[in-house]
């Protein structure tokens, strides 16, 4: 096996303690000055790097929200123009769907994942290096359009035929079309990496039914992607070839039809729905462990809920097509299965209510967000359960029922279980504990502020208030709860800076972290706050499914890996027994290049054809540098 | 299919409308569909109330209650575990029976409200950017009639809506009579509805189709059957030929200024077919679908200036002096 020795090499197995350390970091370190920071293929670098741009993007996606419920508090509003108003609708769906909900989830299953399974890096670091510049540029490339003034305006969902060249001649289609692009490389991209992360580079001895919640939330979203947004590549791909060559996928009076737009899109729209939602799940199983001081109750049946979610998340698209005009019995069979998914969600409530059952509560920020959670989640997911009806659905498709709705999911379901992941990994990624005194006032600003915003469209739908629209007429008597509903956004809205406050506050003032603040039961509090660049001086070795807790005194380590260059260990699928000593790459600036030229192409070519031509050999010459033979002794074996 | 539903629900989901007249309200059930729909909301809406209120119990007293002591994580009490497995399996298996339930229950609402009754009056909608074309059509040419943004249909007769798109997805929805049906492009959709009764109700757009999407609207005009067969008679009759001065120098203008380039008036040299039919324009109750109320102000201001009360419409702002709009304006009322 690999382990066998090179004379001449240094393994970790001879130094010790400071030594040892110090000899890692050299190793594994990133390069310092600006070239360095950008040749970064650290995952924490990187992920710490996606998660602030993912949270900028939040805040520009609430600030367009907070735009929005301006213009909608009273009737016959002037603050924003139709067109401006559409453009603002459309960005901050597309913001908060694709450049932060999914991206978050990543960034934080990026910058964890390594750390929770025991390994020194992510699978694949360089490709994690390019998918964040691409998420980057895709992200910058939609915001720079909508400042001048070409900001998509014609839905997240950007519907055909609206979106075609005959009803949108403007390049807004194509930008959010573009967008689309970047920011599926960059999804695929993760999910790959934490596929084989998990799959390959657990710690030896972490088992599959010992890997913790969180990863495998993590793992079943990866293949969620990777089966999920080949769809909407496929949809938005073939909409830029309509609109640039003139091809008719969706133009039905040329044999095309515009209801294979909404099969394509939601096919890969629903899907993302959970894409969002299961890691949501993940950090809250985290939490509860933590702050229940138990276990998950459950365990297998968490894990099983999530892989049946994962299945089901992928029959279910055509419940947002129920008014399309399709057959009623094949409608009805969508409604089933719909409300199906009820089943898994459910469990996994059930598991972690029981586990608060048992528990011994600690009331901490993080578990504070979780108990939010679970109140706001559940009657999203039943008013999910009435939206999954055809006959309800006629009624509150398209309302505002529906705006309440998948809020409720997602803001409910992610946004408070991110807020409290915050609270949570934060002393981890920063080595200092946020303020609990300004956490209690973020949870509750945002709670409060949260159920006012977004009750009231419940009643709103169903008296009659579409989605969409910039404005309404003051006898539709929808005045009152539309002015209730954005004075609660805007306490929503507050609550998120005083998240900000305290982020910012602590940093400097927040009391030292260290190692494991929390008593936590999983592998990345046994390193440092913040951990080292190669995470553990030694690989630990896993003989439980709460390793900190069933070993508190100190955990089993394997050495043998080298210490003078970037080495991980591979272990087996199922039972994670060691397999081989695996180079991981060095810092490079290519996978920066590499994006830069794909980011031209990208951008090129919704203006010319031609870009397909003049766009790939820049991206051919910085691929062949990024994989130019370094000469180095890996993969000898 | 008759339910129970508490009063306190009634009126806590409906106590905002009490100033409301019922326009456009999917609770304010005037057809027998909606009524229906509003049957298996309220259904839903108590199996909701009851779930999401035990759930919030259950998370209650499962924080409050006395906890054993124990001080490491991992020290377990097995009976719990294994109890509370049976418990969570029981009610995975409970909530499978509550959504198959539910399923069923929706299925046999949705059959009712998609039932088809073949003698119904068939009346076609085609959608635009930003208005809607109706068209009455019956065997002989001489029964047919177009009209826009208004529709007026007899009271508990079913009626049966065939739509259409002329250019990108409209939805068709009348929230106090049924659910909504989309409009697409190449494709057929049709939708059956019941008034019960005799009103106005509002109708709105709900597929976001472009700019104007917010001012979208239109009205279903439920009429007694005998009414609503004069309304017909009248409506099939080519438009009245101006009586006065005034009226007759206002036909002129509308040819000679380019209104006649997009708009129909039958019966008059005016057949454009790009806006909307206007051969009763003076007899409808709105102008600009659904935008504002149909009078001699509100149709001078719309005229004047029709890109300032629905920016981006496709309706052009004609160069008119102050006679000659009101020369229009009078022609325009004229036909009722």
């Amino acid at each position: 096996m690999s382990m066998a020795a090179e004379p001449n090499e240094l393994r970790d197995d001879v130094l010790n303690g400071l030594q040892l350390s110090m000899q890692l970091e050299r190793v594994w370190r990133t390069p310092s000055g600006l070239v360095g920071a950008l040749m970064s293929v650290d995952h924490k670098v990187v992920g710490r790097r996606y998660i602030l741009t993912a949270f900028a993007f939040l805040l520009l996606g609430g600030i367009l929200a907070i735009l929005m419920r301006v213009q909608l508090a009273g009737p016959e509003k002037t603050f924003l123009s139709a067109d401006k108003y559409n453009q603002v609708f459309t960005m901050h769906g597309s913001t908060m769907m694709f450049l932060f909900a999914v991206p978050v989830m990543e960034a934080f299953a990026v910058y964890l994942v390594p750390l929770m399974v025991g390994t020194r890096n992510i699978a694949f670091p360089r490709l994690n290096a390019f998918s964040y510049w691409m998420f980057l540029f895709g992200g910058c490339f939609l915001w720079i359009s909508f400042l001048f003034n070409v900001g998509p305006d014609v839905g997240w969902f950007s519907y055909v035929p609206l979106s075609s060249l005959q009803f949108t001649p403007t390049k807004r289609a194509d930008v959010w079309a573009q967008m689309i692009t970047f920011t599926e490389v960059a999804a695929l991209a993760v999910a790959v990496e934490i596929v084989v992360t998990v799959f390959k580079l657990r710690a030896p001895g972490m088992t599959l039914d010992r890997i913790p919640l969180f990863v495998w939330a993590m793992l079943v979203t990866a293949f969620l992607v990777m089966f999920a947004m080949p769809s909407i590549m496929v949809a938005s791909t073939s909409l830029i070839l309509d609109r640039l060559v003139n091809t008719r996928f969706y133009d039905s009076s040329s044999g095309g039809h515009p209801l294979l737009w909404q099969h394509l899109f939601w096919f890969f729209g629903h899907p993302e729905v959970y894409i969002i939602f299961i890691p949501g799940t993940g950090m809250v199983s985290a939490i509860l462990a933590t702050f229940a001081r138990r276990p998950v109750i459950g365990y297998p049946v968490v894990i099983l809920s999530l892989i049946a979610t994962g299945f089901l998340s992928f029959g279910l698209w055509v419940h947002h097509m129920f008014v399309t005009g399709l057959p009623q019995l094949g409608a009805a069979l969508f409604t089933a299965s719909s409300m199906l998914i009820a089943v898994p969600s459910g469990l996994q409530i059930f598991c972690w209510l029981a586990t608060l059952w048992d528990g011994r509560p600690v009331y901490r920020t993080p578990l504070l967000f979780v108990i939010g959670f679970i109140v706001i989640f559940v009657l999203g997911g039943l008013s999910g359960v009435m939206v999954a009806s055809v006959p309800i659905d006629t009624q509150v498709h398209d309302t505002y029922f529906v705006v309440a709705h998948f809020h409720y999911v997602l803001i409910g379901g992610a946004v408070f279980p991110l807020v409290g992941a915050v609270y949570y990994w934060f002393p981890k990624i920063a080595g200092r504990m946020l303020s609990e005194r300004l956490g209690r006032w973020n949870f509750w600003l945002a709670f409060i502020g949260f159920n006012v915003a977004f009750f009231p469209m419940h009643i709103l739908g169903l008296i009659g208030m579409p989605r969409r629209v910039y404005t309404y007429t003051a006898d539709m008597d929808w005045a009152h709860l539309n002015l209730v509903s954005s004075g609660g956004a805007l306490v929503f809205a507050f609550s998120f800076a005083v998240l900000l406050a305290n982020v910012i506050y602590s940093l400097r003032k927040g009391a030292l972290a260290g190692d494991n603040p929390w008593n936590a039961s999983t592998l990345e509090w046994a390193t440092s706050s913040p951990p080292p660049p190669q995470n553990f001086d030694r690989i630990p070795v896993v003989k439980h499914r709460d390793p900190l807790w069933a070993d508190s005194e100190s955990l089993s380590v394997v050495a043998g890996l080298s210490a003078e260059r970037r080495e991980v260990l591979l272990t087996s699928l199922a039972e994670a027994e060691p397999q081989i000593r695996e180079a991981s790459p060095e810092p490079s600036i290519w996978p920066l290049l590499t994006a830069i030229a794909t980011t031209i192409f990208f951008i090129g070519s919704i203006f010319t054809p031609w870009a397909v031509l003049w766009g790939t050999p820049p991206m051919a010459v910085t691929l062949i540098g990024w994989f130019w033979p370094s000469g180095s002794k890996e993969d000898e074996e | 299919m008759q339910v129970w539903v508490p009063r306190v629900l009634v009126l806590c989901m409906t106590w905002p409308l009490a100033a409301c007249a019922g326009q456009q309200s999917a609770l304010d059930h005037q057809g027998l569909q909606s009524e229906q729909i509003r049957h298996t909301l309220f259904i839903f809406l108590i199996v909701a109330a009851i779930v999401w209120t035990a759930v919030v119990i259950v998370l209650g007293l499962g924080l409050l209650r006395r906890k054993r002591t124990a001080d490491q994580p991992l020290d377990l009490h097995q009976p719990f575990e294994q109890r509370s497995g049976r418990v969570v399996l029981a009610l995975g298996i409970a909530t499978t029976v509550v959504v198959l339930g539910l399923s069923f229950v929706s299925y046999a609402g949705q059959r009712t409200v998609f039932a088809k009754d073949e003698n119904a009056l068939t009346l076609k909608i085609i959608g635009h950017q930003w208005w809607w074309e109706v068209r009455y059509e019956a065997d002989s040419p001489h029964q047919s009639f177009v009209t826009a943004n208004e529709i007026r249909i007899p009271t508990g007769q079913p009626v049966k809506v065939e739509l259409e798109s002329a250019d990108v997805i409209h939805s068709f929805w009348v929230p106090s009579l049924t659910g909504k049906m989309d409009l697409i492009p190449g494709q057929k959709n049709e939708l059956q509805f019941t008034a019960k009764n005799a009103g106005i109700y509002r109708g709105q757009c709900a597929e976001f189709c472009g700019i104007q999407h917010a001012h979208m609207a239109f009205a279903v005009i439920a009429m007694s059957p005998d009414e609503f067969g004069r309304w017909r008679d009248h409506e099939n009759q080519s438009a009245n030929s101006p009586t006065d001065q005034l009226g007759k120098q206002g036909e002129a203008l509308f040819r000679a200024r380019g209104c006649a380039l997009c708009h129909n008036i039958s019966g008059t040299m005016a057949g454009g077919q790009l806006g909307p039919d206007l051969t009763h324009i003076g007899s409808r109750t709105t102008i600009a679908a659904g935008t504002l109320p149909n009078t001699s102000a509100t149709l001078g201001a719309w005229i004047a200036d029709p890109q300032h009360i629905k920016p981006g419409n496709l309706m052009p702002k004609m160069p008119l002096q102050s006679d000659e709009m009101i020369a229009i304006i009078h022609y325009l009322e004229q036909l009722k």
